[in-house]
This record gives C-alpha cells, structure tokens and sequence, in this order.
C-alpha cells in the first residue's frame, strides 16, 4: 500500500509537470508519452527535452524511425561543475554532465534538442553511432574532451589530443594550461 | 654550414659572398602551411604579392628539396612531433620563418593545445607577426631573411651559439604535458 | 636534443658545449662561447649541434635486391598508407589512413587533430565581447559565418533585437565571405587537379574580394566584425561602388573559370563519376552543404530556415543530381553567382539606422562621446575589461557557411563569460562522408575527393 501510494505521488507529481509546462510539440509530446521521465522544456523558442540516460539509444531510434528526423546534426558534452548559475528544469535532476544533441528533420523542417545527465561518477551513456552514423566522430570528441564512454560505439579513441595524452581538457577541473606571460624588464611584485 | 672550413681571405671572401647571394637567390620554401597563415602565406605567392620574383613561388612537397620552412599558422601538441620531423628532414643549409603570432609565441591561444612559439621545437631565424600577417608583412619578413643570408650573419649566429641559433628553452608550464616530458613542473598555487 | 632542453633547473650539469669546465681557472666566458685553443681549432670547425643530422650508416655488406618476393599465403594483403597531416594538396593539417588492396581504396580514415587549438576551452576563457575573435578563426576561410553564428547565439540568450541596418550589413558581409570562401575552393581544387593556373586566376578575384572585405571591416582575414548586437561599426564612404564594382570583377572571373573548366575534357574525367555519395548516406553522416545538395536534395538554411533578411531578398538555391566532385564543382561555382545577386540587392535595398543595438550593457558608446560623458567612459571601461553578463541559459543556432550548416551551441551560466561554448563546424562531419565518397575508388583519386569536400582543418579540430 505504500507501494500504490508511491505510485500515486509518482503520476500525480508527472502529472503535475506534465500540467505546468504542456508540450505542445507533438515531438516532444510523442517523447513525453513513450519515455518515462521524459521533460519538456522551451529554451528561448526552441524545443529540448529532457531524457534518461537510459532512454538515449532509443529515443534517438524512435525519432529517426516514427518521427523523421533525418540527421542528428550535432552532439556535445556540457560540464556544470562550476555553474554560477544554473537552469534546472523542474522534474530533470541535475547531473555534472549533460550530453547534449540538436536533431534536424529536413521532411518536417524542423528541430528538436535531447538532454540527458550524465553523473560524474558513471561517465557512460548508450551511442547512437548506429542510429546515426554521423556521431562517429562528435561521440570520440566528448569521450576525447570529456571522458564520457560510449558503450557500443565501434572506435571510442582520442580524436582531437594524442593518443597518449592524460585528462580529458574540456572538463572543468582540467587546467587550461595557460603559460605565465612575463617580460625581461618585468620588477615582479613588490 | 662548409664556409667555416675555408680560411678567410680576399679570394674566398668573394668565394662566400657568392655562396651567400645564391643561397639567398635560390631559396625554395617547404609547405607547411597549418592553418589561416597559409591563406596568407598562399596569397603571397599568387599574382598580386608574387613570391615569384624571389623564384619562390614553387614550394616544395619535398623537405629534402627544401631549404625554408615557413611555419604558417597555429602549431599543435599532436603536429609538434611531425613539425620536428619535418624539419629534420631538410638539409642544411636551412631557415625557418615563423609566420604569424601563434608560431611565433602561441597567439592568441594561450592554452593546453597550442605549442607557445614554434621555436620551442626549431631553431626560428625570422618571427613574422600578425593574425594574419598580410602578404606584404610576410614579403618583409622574407626579404629580412633574405638580408641576413646575404650578409651572412645567420652563419655567423648560428656558430656562435651552443644551441644552433635558437635558445630552445622549453618553459615548465603546469598541465598535463609537462609532467608527461619529465619537465619540472611548477609549484602548485598557494603551496 | 637533451643538453638543448636542459636549461632549467639548478642542478643542470654542466653540458658538453659550456666551453669551460672548472670555474675557478677559467678565464670569464660568456655560456656558449667556447675558449679557442689552437688544437681545438678543428672541433670549432665541427657542428655545434646534432640538430637535423643525417645519419650515414656504413654498409657492411652489400645487398642485392630482385629476389623473388616472400610468399603470400591467402588473399592478397591490404597495404595501409599514409596521406599528411604534410602534403602538397593544400587542405590543411588532414591526415588520410587508407587500406589499399592494389590501387583500390578499401576504407578511408581521416585522422583529425593536428590543428586541436582548444578554441572551446579558450572560449570559456573569453567574454562575449571577445568571443568573436576566437570564434572568427575556426573557419578562416569564411570567418563572418563564424562570428555571425557566435554574435547570434549572444544574442538570443540576451534577448536583444538587432537593428536592420545591421542585419544587412551582416547578410552582406556574409555573402561576401562566401565569395571569398568559394573562390579559394576554385582556386585550390583547380591547383589540387593539375590546373595549377587556376591558383593563380581564383586567388586573382579573391584579393578582390579581400579588399571590399578590408575596405568594410579593416582586416583581410579573420575580421571580429560581427559583435553581439550588431556590426562594429558603419559602412565605409564609397562601400556602395566597391561592392559593385567588385560583383562585375568576380562575374568575369567566374565565367572565365567556367569556359576554361567545365566543358574541359580533363577535367571532366577526373571528376564526374568522381566521389559519388547518395542523399541517404550523405544525410545518415551530418552532412551538409554542397556535399548535400549535389546529392539532389535542395538544403539551404538561407531558405529553409531563414535568418537575417534571407527570406527578403531574391536568390535560387543550387542543387544537382549526381553527387559526384564535378557537381560540388559546378554548385561552388553557381553560388558564387547568387552571391553576387545577394550583395547586389544589399547595395540597392540597404536601409539607414543603427548599426548596433543600442542597449548601453551591450553596445559600447562611440569613441566621441568618451570625452564628453563620464557614464560613456565607464560604460567603455567596464565592457572591454569585463564584459556583459547574459542570463543562464542555453541555445543553439544554425547558418549556413560555405561548408554547410556551422552551428554555435552556447550555455550561460549568468557570468561574463560562457559556461560552454560549442560550435558546429560542418567540415568536421563532412569529413565522414569521404569514405562513402572514396570506397572502391583509386588513390589517385583521393585528392580529388579531398578537395571536394573542401574541409576547412581550423573547424574540424577547434
């Protein structure tokens, strides 16, 4: 009974967010209704929704399959770890980790944005190097940037650093490895 | 560079000040154009700037055939290696010109990825500065090189100095890179 | 190698080269002189370095080659070679691993990287005032599609509108740098084919077009001339007779490369047929631009999805059918045309106004009125040291660069500078399309194929 409760507390708080921001985007929509967790959310006029990691794969499935969207046009990693500020979507959890990827439809002309957390002590989310191929190389450059693994992609190596290179330079406890700039006349601090 | 080894007096003066002006005439430069530089490095060798009436505008594929390197754009961590072997592979006697900021020192990226001035790899005879230098800085910068090989004073540079004409001084920077090369790496802020 | 790096540290010991050994007894020399004795004279003589030395080894014995090669058992082997990140086909830093079997292609790698600037990471380091200048240079053959990208994405996180005026002058900078773009593609696949006249004639017009572009923004190259909020400042007197002068220049120049090329006999074998990619592969890899649109499938952001005053002046979007080198040839070729039409219609129709929006935090005041105002002054101070906040937010916006779409992903964490600052460059997944492109196809048809796809390395590796 607990249990049923749970449950209850669990579709109203659904039903709540589902009732605070309705997603009239019949994408986002159809997302909504077939993932569980699944958040909707109006950036600046623009559609993004928020997913689970577990879900990624198969949302990037559904939308090529049922929904048209012909490419996957970009794909990147966010690091929040030193966020002045952050915009938390009510009902996403936030993670240190966002992944995130710009879908374009060319039949319906239209986009659509996919984020999913990644949390900081299980860097992996599923690949969609298979749903579309063009991810090969934007899948290496998150892992080579960041470190996040994609499971099933068929050559998860560094792209963009050496292949013998340490730390991952785009996360944000990676140094940006500034050389100190001085100047022979320079008196040094006093 | 087999000038040194002939004693110097009134006929092999002459001798060396012709070795000298058809080294400076005949210089062939190498691609290495890397990134917005050799836009710039290309225009100069296209019909408006012209490097043809130097008799430079056939860069050579080739390094073994080549005897400038002109090093045009941004150098980084992974090409370092290539770059060194690069110019390796050229036979002396040999130049560099270091084209644009971010071979010369780095640039405007001043980061992990970049190397700060490709003289921490070669030996650099002429920095060409500018983001991008326009043809005409980079015409000025050839025709210093061109100078200094006629008068020979990069000979005389380069014999003077232990290290080959450049001072390689490989700064400790903090970052991953260093403690890769066995370099000192600076003491951490505060400690 | 090691003595050269050695340099620093207390405890380095003394090198081979330090010309004296005991301090004590020698007499004061500068580090790296070396104290000439007369039996020394002939290691003077000698290279001070190592540097660059070719080594000779000696032979011991002689080998004589022409015996029978060492059986293969099997299938006949794949040989893998290597094309760059050095070579004379003049695309920049690219590296090319191909599996060959004979001089059939099998599959083709491209190995990015070489050029990596951490422009992104720099990007976090920049304030949005100075983010145009590390954006510009991504694409440094197109620089104003970059910076208008970047300066987009500012300004919808802001939620500031920019003043009409500006929109032109950015449509036409815009058009102009795709000018400049298409013509140094002209340029270098001609010289990368064997026409190498072409570099010549395509570098002819495109210092053309470098003048306009310098004669408005001050620079050739890399201009950080589209700001957030706008342009950096007016057009210039006599811009107007500039821009067409300069459409007439370009008009002769591409027509003169149509006669030379198109109907050329070599040319044509080397390219029609030449890198076939269909539409499914070429939309299944990100691909866009002209390697999309020779594939039959007419995309053009400018029309499609319009931004600036696109949807408001009068242009055709070129597409062909095969999708072979010779039709990104021919649709380079044709879009430099339509740019001509686009900065003509800019000449007639552009509108008085502002330049830049003129909101104070974002816009920094004319230079005059610094002396005049103290709030001006301040104004100026604190956005060029610190620059302007935008909310926390995220967005991503899209335009259509020569290469195809060039997207700027930005995340605002409320601060001054951005807490991401992605951009999309398109060669980056066109890259991928070269193996489509390349599979059972010759090497020497490589380069083509390469230059067909026209990668720009500066936004391929950030």
């Amino acid at each position: 009974m607990a249990d049923d409760a749970a449950q209850a507390t669990d579709e109203d708080a659904r039903e709540e967010v589902h009732e605070v921001v309705p997603p009239w985007d019949e994408v986002a929509a159809a997302l909504w209704e077939r993932f569980d967790g699944a958040v909707f959310h109006d950036s600046h006029g623009q559609a993004v929704v928020y997913l689970d990691r577990t879900h990624w794969a198969d949302a990037a499935t559904m939308l090529r399959d049922d929904e048209q969207f012909t490419s996957c046009i970009d794909m990147t990693v966010v690091d929040h770890l030193v966020d002045a500020e952050r915009v938390v979507v009510p009902g996403v959890g936030p993670a240190r980790y966002e992944v995130v990827a710009n879908l374009l439809s060319h039949p319906r002309n239209r986009r659509i944005r996919l984020i999913t957390e990644v949390p900081a002590d299980d860097t992996t989310v599923a690949s969609i190097t298979a749903v579309y191929p063009g991810m090969n190389f934007a899948e290496r450059e998150a892992y080579d940037m960041f470190g996040i693994e994609f499971t099933g992609h068929p050559d998860l190596t560094r792209i963009l650093m050496p292949d013998d290179w340490v730390g991952h330079p785009l996360r944000k406890d990676d140094a940006p490895a500034r050389v100190p700039v001085t100047f022979k006349g320079d008196p040094g601090p006093r | 560079m087999g000038l040194d080894a002939v004693p110097y007096n009134f006929l092999t003066g002459r001798l060396e000040d012709i070795v000298r002006w058809a080294r400076r005439n005949s210089v062939m430069p190498a691609t290495f154009g890397l990134a917005c530089c050799a836009i710039e490095m290309m225009a100069t060798g296209a019909a408006h700037y012209d490097l043809a009436r130097f008799g430079m505008e056939t860069f050579r594929a080739s390094p073994r055939q080549a005897d400038l390197m002109i090093v045009a754009g941004r150098v980084s961590q992974k090409m370092a290696p290539v770059l060194r072997q690069v110019y390796d592979q050229m036979v002396e006697p040999k130049w560099v010109i270091s084209m644009g900021v971010c071979a010369s020192s780095g640039g405007m990226f001043n980061n992990y990825a970049i190397v700060q001035g490709v003289d921490q790899i070669v030996p650099v005879d002429v920095y060409v500065p500018g983001c991008p230098p326009g043809p005409e800085t980079l015409l000025h910068g050839i025709v210093t090189l061109h100078e200094q090989i006629r008068t020979g004073e990069l000979l005389k540079r380069r014999t003077a100095s232990p290290t080959g004409g450049a001072a390689i001084e490989v700064e400790a920077r903090d970052g991953v890179s260093a403690e890769r090369a066995g370099l000192p790496t600076p003491e951490p802020a505060g400690a | 190698m090691s003595d050269a790096t050695d340099t620093t540290g207390s405890d380095a010991t003394e090198t081979e080269h330090a010309g004296f050994t005991d301090p004590d007894d020698a007499e004061v020399v500068a580090p790296g002189m070396t104290l000439v004795e007369e039996d020394e004279e002939f290691e003077r003589l000698e290279r001070q370095t190592d540097e660059g030395d070719q080594l000779l080894t000696q032979h011991s014995e002689i080998v004589v080659t022409g015996g029978p090669w060492p059986e293969v058992e099997g299938e006949s082997q794949t040989m893998i070679i290597n094309m760059g990140p050095q070579h004379p086909s003049t695309h920049g830093v690219l590296r090319i691993m191909l599996e060959l079997d004979g001089e059939t292609v099998v599959r083709a790698k491209p190995v990015i990287g070489y050029l990596h600037t951490g422009m992104e990471k720099t990007g976090e380091q920049l304030t949005y005032v100075q983010g145009g200048t590390n954006v510009t240079r991504m694409d440094y053959a197109s620089p104003i599609a970059n910076e208008l990208v970047f300066a987009m994405a500012v300004e919808r996180l802001l939620d500031v509108e920019v003043p009409e005026r500006a929109v032109w002058i950015r449509m036409l900078l815009a058009e102009l740098s795709r000018m400049a773009s298409h013509l140094l593609f002209q340029a270098t696949n001609g010289m990368d084919l064997g026409a190498v006249s072409m570099m010549l004639y395509g570098w002819r017009e495109r210092e053309e077009t470098l003048r306009v572009l310098e004669l408005i923004t001050g620079l050739r190259m890399n201009h950080n001339f589209v700001r957030p909020g706008g342009v950096a400042a007016d057009l210039p007197d006599g811009w107007q007779l500039a821009c067409l002068d300069l459409c007439e220049i370009v008009e002769r120049g591409i027509s003169e490369y149509d006669e030379l090329l198109t109907g050329n006999p070599i040319w044509l074998e080397r390219m029609v047929g030449v890198g076939v990619i269909t539409t499914e592969e070429a939309l299944a890899l990100s691909a866009s631009g002209p390697i999309l649109r020779s594939t039959g499938f007419a995309w053009d952001l400018r029309k499609t999805q319009p931004y600036l005053a696109y949807d408001d002046v009068d242009f055709d979007v070129i597409y062909t059918e095969n999708g072979d080198c010779f039709d990104r040839y021919r649709i380079r070729l044709f879009e430099i045309a339509e740019s001509i039409k686009i900065v003509r219609q800019c000449v007639e129709r552009m509108p008085a106004g502002d330049f830049r929006v003129q909101d104070k935090k974002v816009t920094p005041p004319p230079r005059a009125r610094i002396d005049e105002s103290m709030e001006a002054l301040i104004h100026h101070f604190k956005l060029f040291t610190e620059g302007f906040r935008v909310p926390a937010g995220e967005t991503y916006v899209a335009v259509e660069s020569p290469r195809g779409e060039v997207g700027c992903y930005l995340v605002s964490d409320g601060t001054g500078k951005p807490a991401r600052m992605h951009v999309r460059g398109p060669s980056f997944y066109n890259l991928q399309s070269m193996h489509p492109m390349i599979s059972e196809r010759m090497v020497a048809d490589g380069v083509a194929i390469v230059s067909s796809v026209d990668p720009i390395m500066g936004e391929v590796d950030r």
